[in-house]
Formats: C-alpha cells, structure tokens, sequence
C-alpha cells in the first residue's frame, strides 16, 4: 500500500479535466442527460410491466393453475374446475380457490358508452387476498349483484369513485345485468385493462352467462408452510392432464409480463429509447476527449520525446473516461431519483429506482465512456514526436 | 565511450522521382560533458540530425550510437527507453499548460525509476531551484514569462538525469538578453552533471558558449574551424 502511494504520479487526467471547466461541464452535462434518459426509458417500460401484474399480485397464493391455452390475462383462456379440486390429493396443498377471470362491457352510468373492464369473481368466504383490508370489503359481495370498484379505473368508465364517495347509491349494466357498486378498491390500468371490478363467484357467473358451467380461469392453491412451491409444481404437472399449467406466483407474474415484453413491441420501444440515450452519450463524450486528445497533441508528442511511453498516456486517456462516467453518473442518478418521484406522483405508474437498474445505467455509462475513450485513443497514435521539433 | 557516435549517417525522405536527400555521409562524435552547438541555414538538415540522435526517427543508413546504444539496431521500445535518458528542449518550451511549473519538472522526474513520490517532488524543486524559479513553483505556464517557462522546460530536462541534452533552438523565443541568460544556464547546470549538449541554433549571440562548433549546409557537415 505504501509503496502503491509512493509510486503515485501527477494525475495528469484529473488536471486535463478539471483545468478547463467549462469543457468539463459540458460533458458531464451531457453523460448526466444520456444517463437520465436511460433511466427514465428503463424506468417507464419496467414500470409498465410492473403496473400489468398489480391484479395477479393481489392473491395470496403460492401456486397457480391457468389453461395453457390462456395467453395473457386480457385472454384468460377456461379449464375445469375438477383439476383444482384434484391437487388437493397432495399432501402438500392446503387449500384451493377458484376465480374467474375475464374482460366485461360495464356501462358508464353517465353517458351510457360501454367500455371493456377486467373482472374477477372469487369466492367471498375464502378470498385469499395478500391485503387484509381488502379481504374485509369482500363480506358485502356475498349479496348477488354487488360488486368492489377499482377507483385508479380511467375516468371513461364514470365518476364511480366521485359518486359514492358522495354517499350516493351507484347502479349500472354489465351485459343487461343490474350491479351496484359496494366499495372501492385501489388497484391501478396496465396495458391490457382500462379498469378493474371485483365480485363473488355468483355475480360474475350471471354477468357472463355464455361461460361454460364447471369452468374457471384461475386456480389458486395455497401450500403447507414447510413444502418447497417447486417441487409441488413438478409434481402436480407430472399427475395432472395437459389442459392445465401449474405455476408458482412468481411464474404467473412472469407469464403476464413475458407476454407484454416479447408479445407486444413496447419492452422493444423503450428498450430502443434506452439505446438512444446510449448513443448519444457516446456521441458526447468521444466529442469531448476526441477535442481533448486533439488539443493536447503536442504536449503528448513532447512527453512521449521525454520517455514517456504511449501505454502511460493511453491510461490518460483511459482514466479521463472513467472520471468522466464516475462525475457524471452522480448527477444522473440523483435526477433519476427525482423524475421517478415526479412521474410516481403525476402518473401513479409503480416508477421507482431499483439496484439492477440503478447498476445497469451506470454500467452503460462506464462502457460508453471507456468506449468513447478508446476511440478517441486512436488520435493519440497520430502524435509523432519527430514532428514537434 | 563518446555520448554520441556517428559514422556515415545518411537520410532521405519521399520516395522514387520525390526522393530528397536531406543528410548525406554525416560523421561525428560528442564527448561526455562537451558542448557542442550546430548552425547552419534552414533547412540543411540539422533538426533531422537532431531527431535522429534522440531516438525518434528510424535510422535508414550508417550507425548511430547515443549512449552506448546502437539506434540503427533499435526497434520502437528501445528507442523509448533510449529517450529516457536524453533531456529535450524544444524550440516553443512545450510545457502542459494544465501543469504547474513544478508538476511540469516532476513530469521528466518520474522518468526516474525507483523513486517514490516525494523523492521525484523534491527532485522536481531542487530543479526549478537551479533555474531560479524556487518562487514561481504554483504557477501555470499562462503565468510565466518566455524565459521562465525556457528555464521550467531545462529543469525539466534535466530532472531525468539525462547523461545527454538536446536543444532545438532554445532561445528562437527570447530576447537576445534573456536567450544568453538561458543558455548559459543551459551549459553550466549541464557541466555540474556532466552531461553532454547538443544545442542546434543560428543565434550568432550564444554562439560563444560552445566548446566547439559544427556547422551544416545542404545535408552535410562543413569542415570544423576549432
């Protein structure tokens, strides 16, 4: 260590750098805004698909059974209800609940338009919600017809929240089915669902009489404490026919978010938005050392007639892209911060930093500066020390 | 061993119908401590001389031996380690403008191997010490006068204990008093160390300093007037 100390040079980057502050500025300026629209791509499109499973994380459950045929959960495909009933036979299954899943026309009550809404029908006894709260709200369902309102629903399903929050009997049709609303919720729109209804069993088989009797969506199966959920689902797939899938929770979050991720083409527009953001830092920073390296020709050309040797002024330039992905992601990263925060607040989209991406933009940012530096090196070979003279 | 040792050096540069012939069966020889200075009219060869010397162009015919290292035979790296051990002053003094005066000396310092941190610092003093800078250590190059940053640029030369010192036209930036005042600063920190100097120039004033004269015209070497 001591000898490390001792060995230490004059910091020749560092003082390249910060002896012109304004050039330093600009480029760090300039790496700060590749890095925020990095982080604000990144930020929206894992927000996004965040925001798609907010319903599938409402059930406290440990494994899921879908039909295989279902594609995402706009398109919740139907299976048996028996299939449920017979993972009991594990002994490593608790309990079971079944819910029905499925797009419906609700009528706004105001200007009398249909809109599709995603509803779900449970069974109120044994609603295995994550939220306690929400499994409390689930007693007034038990009456036919009554059904638990999503008040992050877009407005152009009505002013349902407004008008019974003003103590108001809200009514309208689903499908020429009378419903009231009961409660509120707060669950929040993704891609595929403008507004979310929750009801019982009962309800949402009356609102969709052309279902198949015996038929569900979604089966739910809450496991003994001491199993491990991969193994049961190994077993399970193993034992049941093919017209059912078995998932854990976290699989069925991931089936819901694969599905907007590769079926649809938004991961690849912000994805692509992120890769902008990349290029044009690159564009800045190779700008900036390019001009640097070229500005400072002779000056290298002298050290290199001194002795110096081309790899000590190669690590020059290194360590100038590296001081510069080191300033700059500072700035960046507190920005992130604070637009996360300000779309939170606008938008009520689940944006927040997190450590894989808080890592993977200052991982972008040190590959586009030490990138950008190892082409501006190329500038560095062109100095000749012959020629100074 | 002779610091500098040159038998039927010849250079050209271009190629075919564009050849030119700029050094043509040059021989000479520079003893340890000696100070010789080159004049000559533009253009007669002697910065390619003095590049050739210092181990920064390939040699293409004859042999060169500067501190008993063959040039002719040295690829790119042994060149370098050559440089090491030659001190340069150039013609503008080609200081970093980033650097101060005193991080300009320790830059030619820490070519010294072995030599920690504070050793090379306080070699890079000692040097601006003997230049008569010990006062302007903390300033930018932009701060100082022509003949200080000439002085900054002989101590830094001289902070890699070069056992040979070539100048190219040390005081074309100076006015004729101070240019005498650097070059005789030149010659006498050079013979404390015993270092020998190569200074090219045609400034008739320091023509005095040197213990002998060469002089070129059309690539070659006129014979010596001792």
């Amino acid at each position: 260590m001591r000898n490390l100390w001792q060995g230490r040079r004059i910091p020749l980057s560092w003082l390249l750098l910060s002896r012109q502050p304004v050039r330093l500025l600009v480029a760090l300026a300039g790496i700060s805004f590749a890095g925020i629209l990095m982080f604000m791509q990144l930020g929206f499109r894992d927000g996004l698909f965040d925001a798609s499973v907010t319903v599938h994380r409402l059930f406290d459950a440990d494994l899921v059974l879908i039909s295989p045929r279902s594609a995402s959960s706009i398109r919740m495909a139907g299976f048996p209800r028996r299939r449920l009933v017979q993972t009991l036979a594990d002994p490593a299954v608790e309990g079971v609940s079944p819910v029905h899943w499925g797009l419906m026309l609700w009528r706004n009550p105001e200007t009398r338009l249909n809109r599709a809404i995603l509803a779900l029908g449970f069974n109120p006894d044994d609603p295995f919600f994550v939220d306690p709260s929400l499994s409390q709200k689930t007693e007034s369902l038990k009456q036919k017809g009554r059904i638990l309102f999503d008040q992050l629903s877009r407005p152009e399903f009505g002013p349902i929240a407004d008008w019974y929050r003003e103590g108001r009997t809200v009514e309208t049709e689903i499908a020429g089915n009378r419903i009231r609303v009961e409660g509120l919720v707060s669950l929040g729109t993704s891609f595929g669902a403008d507004g979310n209804l929750l009801t019982s069993t009962e309800t949402f088989l009356d609102l969709a009489p052309q279902k198949p009797p015996g038929s569900i969506e979604v089966g739910l199966i809450r496991l003994r404490p001491d199993s491990d959920p991969q193994q049961v689902v190994e077993r399970l797939q193993s034992r049941l026919p093919d017209d059912v899938k078995v998932l854990t929770k976290q699989g069925f979050i991931e089936f819901e978010k694969n599905y907007w991720k590769s079926g649809t083409s938004i991961g690849f527009i912000f994805t692509l938005g992120a890769a902008m953001g990349f290029v044009v830092g690159c564009v800045i920073v190779y700008q900036v050392l390019y001009t640097d390296v070229s500005d400072h020709l002779p000056e290298y050309a002298t050290l290199m007639a001194m002795g110096h040797r081309l790899s000590d002024l190669l690590g020059v330039v290194m360590r100038e892209g590296f001081y510069l992905a080191v300033m700059g992601y500072v700035p960046a990263y507190l920005a992130g911060q604070g637009l996360y925060w300000f779309v939170r607040d606008a938008t009520s989209l689940p944006v927040g930093m997190n450590a894989t991406r808080a890592l993977t933009v200052g991982g972008m940012i040190l590959v586009m500066c030490m990138l950008s530096a190892l082409l501006a090196m190329r500038r560095l070979v062109d100095a000749d020390p012959a020629e100074i003279f | 061993m002779p610091a500098v040792e040159i038998e039927s050096l010849s250079h050209a540069f271009g190629q075919g119908e564009m050849l030119r012939t700029v050094l043509q069966n040059i021989s000479l020889k520079i003893e340890p401590g000696e100070v010789v200075l080159l004049t000559g009219p533009s253009g007669c060869g002697k910065t390619t001389l003095l590049t050739l010397i210092g181990a920064l162009r390939t040699v293409q015919q004859g042999t060169v031996s500067v501190l008993g290292e063959r040039l002719d035979r040295a690829g790119r790296r042994r060149r370098q380690q050559v440089r090491r051990r030659i001190g340069m002053i150039f013609q503008g003094h080609n200081l970093l403008r980033c650097l101060t005066a005193e991080q300009n000396v320790q830059m030619g310092a820490d070519l010294l191997p072995d030599l920690g941190y504070r050793a090379r610092r306080d070699e890079a003093r000692h040097w601006l010490r003997s230049v008569g800078l010990e006062d302007q250590m903390g300033k930018l190059p932009h701060d100082l006068s022509g003949g200080q940053k000439q002085r900054v640029a002989i101590a830094r030369a001289l902070a890699a204990h070069p056992r040979l010192l070539l100048a190219d036209e040390p005081t074309a930036a100076l006015d004729g008093a101070t240019g005498r005042e650097v070059v005789e600063l030149l010659r006498r920190l050079a013979r404390e160390q015993d270092c020998a100097v190569l200074i090219v120039t045609h400034d008739p004033r320091i023509l005095d300093v040197a213990d002998r004269l060469l002089r070129m015209e059309d690539g070659a070497l006129l014979p010596s007037v001792e």
